[in-house]
């Protein structure tokens, strides 16, 4: 009962986070949105595998925990360099 | 009798953490800056993911279930920070200013360093507390003229910065 209102509850978040992610007007709002996805994923992952009683789910959600920072970072370096392989430091590309 | 009290604390604290977790998705929503928006999704990051996951490990007990959900919290809250500090660097960098600055450049080749504009801001809101208790003396009685005064100071001593 009260995980099926938990699931409801982190599902309405995950609505609300893709909204502000379709509608961000910069790339920062739709990363931060994008990092509030993956974790309610991680989230709504745990709620459902306790729901139905298959703990499986939680190595599913450790692999989309660690995937999460990657990818934002990578995003994050993208969007700065614009290039993945840049090494990084004081002078961004143009843009 | 002591599954029914686990169940009972589980599920509490399950709710708890649902609720944060839905008061973070709301902020994310509503907020009106990047900054702000980040500030509302350390909310859900931290009070939400840690009640819920601390909720589900009390419904595993000492299972290897337990272990995984120790895992993810322990990902989830050494990775949200790194991720918001990385996020609020790069805004930064790309010049996206937090609300209540004003025209201060705050990064970039055309400013001062970033900290030192920060800290004379903050000297000049040390200062500025001493001109406000004859006013506050003055209007005393009714409440909302002085909050009104507090704003309009505020904005007078943004156009001063700006004039600076």
């Amino acid at each position: 009962m009260m995980l099926a209102a938990a699931t409801l509850a982190v599902l309405a978040a995950l609505g609300l986070a893709v909204t502000r992610a379709l509608r961000g007007p910069t790339v920062f709002d739709r990363v931060l949105a994008g990092n509030a996805v993956g974790t309610g994923a991680i989230m709504l992952l745990a709620l459902i595998g306790f729901l139905t009683d298959r703990p499986e789910f939680l190595d599913i959600g450790i692999l989309y925990a660690l995937l999460n920072i990657i990818g934002t970072l990578a995003v994050l370096k993208f969007f700065r360099y614009g290039d993945l392989s840049h090494p990084g430091g004081e002078e961004p590309a143009d843009s | 009798m002591i599954g029914s009290v686990q169940d009972m604390a589980g599920g509490l604290l399950i709710v708890v953490g649902a609720f944060f977790y839905l008061v973070g998705a709301i902020g994310i929503y509503r907020m009106p800056d990047v900054f702000t928006r980040m500030h509302a999704a350390s909310v859900s990051e931290t009070l939400g993911v840690g009640f819920l996951v601390i909720g589900m490990m009390i419904l595993a007990g000492f299972t290897l279930v337990s272990v995984k959900l120790a895992i993810i919290l322990g990902v989830v809250l050494f990775t949200s920070p790194i991720v918001t500090h990385a996020l609020a660097q790069a805004a930064l960098q790309e010049g996206i200013k937090p609300l209540g600055v004003g025209n201060q450049v705050l990064v970039g080749p055309g400013a001062q360093e970033g900290p030192e504009k920060i800290g004379k801001k903050v000297e000049k809101r040390k200062e500025a507390p001493p001109k406000r208790p004859p006013r506050k003396t003055q209007k005393l009685a009714p409440k909302r003229k002085s909050t009104s005064g507090t704003s309009s100071s505020r904005k007078a001593s943004s156009s001063r910065r700006n004039r600076s």
